[in-house]
């Protein structure tokens, strides 16, 4: 079911009263049938593997924390009777264990993800290796399927490192990992900290209800009246690179990074939205990316529950890995500074690789992903030269211009990486990059260029009205969101801006009948 | 609880100053067909008679634009309409029929069967041409949930503003001049025309992949005339005069075997072209698929003389009621001949 769809209005029109009008025991219950309501749409089979993800996540959960209990009571058994040595030996052996439970749901569940992800170009090669005729067009990757699997192994791994004990109540972990606001884009989430707000008891509060529905509002208005409208030009931009090169790649660029914006940050108000009007507090996936003075600041700003899973269950397990300490310790014959270093690098080119890998199925996603992580290191080895800049040329850090320029720079720095997201091929892309400094077109913008992008002068209109409202909501969101000085607010004024953020959906929405929008551009990951 | 009540008021307040504006944005985004496909008024326009009538016309635009009522009046007295819209499907006319029972009790009705030819749902914008203007009642849901086209959806229906909210930005004076009250367009369900532009050729018509009318249109018509039975009604099925679109020897044989399994008059008016008359030189408005005023009034004097032939219908003439409303529309209808 999509967040754009009527039935998606009907599922949470039926599901907030109802989920106030019953006991809380049944809570639980209310939930998870919406859960399996919203993702049946999905299919039989999506469903099947939800359900099974949430069964064997269960039970793989459930037999690392059984080890747990087992290695406790042994050595609390075995207190007096054993030796410091013994006591080492029984807990490496059952770490062991734990490690093989790990391992097995690891790749059974990512093996999933993988093959959902790649079967079809796997399938592809082996039929142009081995001369075979299979159907790799079969092999889809459902709905939400890497989001899911994502924050379930986080789960298991978390167990497994012993953070906190494997949950008892089947419901639950099906509830977590079901949970049909975050479960198609996100944000990834943890289970302790989603479990904390999920499994609380909810009492109506009037205050969450229109928090929640405020940020829902706000998240639909941003993806019916600025990214699905702004799509529609981006698409025509990047289906006809040939045509659309120099000026239009740039416009395009700039687009696409307002369009990615508007639908990825929509789709979470509305997920969060929908969470804080349960009572449920979903972690926030954005601080105001587009002010980020740096690559690395923007990272730690957008999709953030995505940078910080890796962060946790990839960079730094990789970072102190035995294989990866012993190359570090024999590399020191090369010099501290290098033996220093690799760790770091091969951790981060192996984050950015997965980052990229988990995008999207082309060597595009791979190039963008390993990209971003040479900007990253080349910025942490520039930084004793920036450092030494500032020392020179002291006030300029602070300086309004300065750091206007440093956000700016940002946004066309990670709007040019984003090229790879766009079009089909890595030889496309850098091509169309290269057509902005070679070729010069751009007076056709405005005679009849930006009119040919399938957008009307109203369209256009609509959407830079937009765009300025979205930054300017984002400008008042510094230093913390705006909700709670918002609701602070007269009711006459809460109620027009309800009234008006509704009425501007309906009207200037894009959406309807002969319009292809609806999905929103993280689903597909 | 002073305080309260505020709340409570302002919050009333606002949700229907909320209400009030979808509701003109609604008002005021609706297509009004007045100076462009104008046939998109016609279902709403019948809403507008007040006296009962007895003869009823359903179809598509073959009705609406080659029976004249004016003509059936002016010379036989039948006091007749024409609930005709464009590409108007078999079950949209079941549901005009049953929408218009609920007010009107017609002796006879007459359906044009050149529609008979689609078995499902053809194109959106002309569902929406038939099915908007309906009141709200069972035929009006019966008519929504038959004729949609994939992609479309019921609610949009219902709050129309969700189907048409894109035009927002080509909204012209007319949508402004025509918010409240809109002007009729046609005389008792006609559409006038007088252009004159002959056919030039007869094309060749493909063959046909199935000779046969599909068969849930001739379910749609076995319920047509249950539904007129059940209400004492003459159901008389019609071909309109046309060149194009062709209209093939296998379906006619089709409907002859229902008009006689049924024992209802079914007229082929293709085939009676030399005794109606018409002269695809001067009578066809858009080289023969319909026909002009000229070409109208030629069928509709025919069309008069065999209804009286052959059912028992009143001279409405004599009727002051009816004398008063049918020489004003008259009188308008030859106005507008004069200057078109």
């Amino acid at each position: 079911m999509l967040f754009t769809s009527w039935g998606f209005a009907l599922l949470i029109a039926v599901l907030i009263p109802l989920y106030y009008a019953v006991p809380q025991k049944c809570k639980t219950a209310v939930l998870l049938l919406a859960n399996l309501v919203f993702y049946a749409f999905a299919g039989v089979f999506a469903l099947l593997l939800l359900l099974g993800t949430a069964a064997s996540v269960y039970c793989f959960a459930r037999w690392i924390g059984w080890l747990w209990t087992q290695q406790k009571d042994s050595l609390a058994a075995h207190r007096e009777d054993w030796d410091k040595a013994q006591k080492k030996s029984f807990r490496e052996r059952m770490e062991k264990k734990r490690r093989l439970a790990l391992a097995l749901c690891l790749v059974l569940h990512f093996g999933i993800l993988f093959g959902m992800k790649y079967g079809a170009g796997i399938v592809g090669l082996a039929n142009g290796l081995f001369g075979t005729t299979w159907d790799g067009t079969k092999i889809v990757l459902f709905m939400g399927c890497s989001f899911y699997t994502f924050s379930a192994m986080g789960y298991v791994i978390d167990v497994q490192r012993g953070k906190y004990p494997a949950e008892r109540n089947p419901f639950r972990v099906l509830l977590f990992t079901s949970f049909f606001p975050i479960l198609v884009q996100g944000p990834i989430s943890r289970f302790d900290r989603l479990g904390e707000t999920l499994f609380a008891p909810h009492r109506f509060s009037r205050e969450n209800l229109e928090a929640g529905l405020l940020r829902v509002l706000w998240g639909y208005w941003k993806k019916l009246i600025v990214a699905d409208r702004l799509l529609v030009a981006v698409k025509q931009l990047i289906r006809y690179p040939e045509t659309y090169n120099g000026a239009f790649v740039f416009l395009g660029m700039l687009l696409y990074a307002a369009t990615l914006y508007a639908d990825f940050t929509g789709g979470i108000d509305i997920t969060i939205g929908i969470g804080r009007m349960l009572g449920i507090r979903i972690d926030e996936n954005f601080i105001r990316p587009y002010f980020s003075k740096s690559i690395g600041e923007y990272w730690r700003r957008w999709h953030i529950t995505l940078g910080a899973w890796f962060k946790e269950y990839l960079y730094y397990p990789i970072s102190v890995s035995k294989p990866l300490r012993r190359l570090t310790k024999a590399a020191r014959k090369l010099g501290d500074g290098f033996a220093r270093r690799l760790p770091v690098y091969i951790a981060t080119f192996a984050v950015w690789a997965v980052t990229g890998m988990w995008h999207g199925n082309s060597w595009n996603f791979l190039v963008w992903g390993l990209s971003n992580g040479v900007i990253l290191l080349a910025s942490e080895e520039l930084s004793p030269l920036y450092a030494r800049f500032h020392g020179r040329f002291r006030g300029w850090k602070d300086a309004w211009a300065y750091r206007a320029f440093t956000v700016i720079r940002t946004v066309l720095l990670l709007s040019c990486l984003r090229m790879f997201d766009c079009y089909a091929t890595v030889p496309e892309t850098l091509r169309a990059f290269g057509s902005m400094f070679t070729v010069w077109n751009l007076p056709m913008l405005w005679n009849g260029g930006i009119a040919s992008l399938g957008l009307s002068f109203g369209d256009w209109i609509a959407a830079g009205v937009g765009v300025v409202l979205m930054f300017a909501v984002s400008l008042q969101q510094r230093p913390a969101l705006l909700t709670p000085r918002f609701l602070q607010k007269p009711l006459a004024v809460r109620l027009a801006v309800y009234g008006t953020l509704l009425i501007t959906i309906l009207v200037l929405g894009y959406y309807g009948f002969g319009f292809d929008a609806g999905q929103f551009i993280y689903n597909r990951f | 609880m002073k305080a309260v009540w505020k709340k409570w008021i302002v919050a009333g307040i606002a949700a229907l100053l909320t209400v009030g504006l979808l509701w003109a944005a609604q008002r005021l985004v609706m297509p009004k067909y007045q100076s462009s496909s104008i046939e998109g008024s016609l279902t709403e326009e019948y809403y507008r008679e007040t006296l009962n009538h007895d003869v009823l016309f359903i179809g598509d635009c073959e009705v609406f634009s080659n029976f004249s009522p004016m003509t059936l009046y002016r010379e036989y007295g039948i006091a007749s309409y024409i609930r005709g819209s464009a590409q108007q499907l078999v079950w949209q006319s079941y549901a005009l029929l049953e929408d218009a029972l609920v007010t009107d009790s017609p002796s006879v009705v007459v359906f044009n069967v050149l529609a008979l030819k689609y078995g499902e749902p053809q194109s959106e914008a002309y569902n929406r041409m038939t099915i908007d203007g309906m009141r709200w009642g069972k035929a009006k849901i019966d008519a929504i949930q038959s004729s949609m086209t994939d992609g479309e959806e019921a609610i949009t229906y219902v709050f129309p503003l969700l189907r048409f909210h894109d035009r927002w930005s080509e909204l012209t004076v007319e949508d402004f001049r025509c918010f409240f009250e809109k002007e009729p367009v046609s005389f008792s369900g006609y559409l006038l025309r007088t252009e004159v532009r002959p056919v030039t050729q007869t094309p060749t018509p493909a063959p046909l992949t199935d000779p046969h009318l599909p068969q849930t249109s001739m379910e749609w018509l076995e319920k047509l005339y249950t539904l007129c039975e059940s209400h004492g009604i003459e159901l008389v099925l019609v071909k309109s005069p046309s060149i194009v679109p062709h209209w093939y020897d296998e379906w006619d044989a089709d409907i002859v075997a229902f008009a006689n399994s049924h024992g209802i008059w079914y007229t082929n008016t293709i085939a009676q072209n030399d005794e109606i008359g018409i002269d695809y030189e001067t009578d066809t408005c858009d080289m023969g698929q319909h026909l002009n005023v000229a070409g109208a009034e030629k069928l509709s004097s025919w069309f008069g003389a065999e209804l009286l032939r052959r059912y028992d219908l009143p001279d409405r003439r004599t009727d002051d009621a009816y004398t008063a409303v049918w020489t004003e529309q008259i009188e308008q209808y030859e106005r507008a001949k004069a200057t078109e």
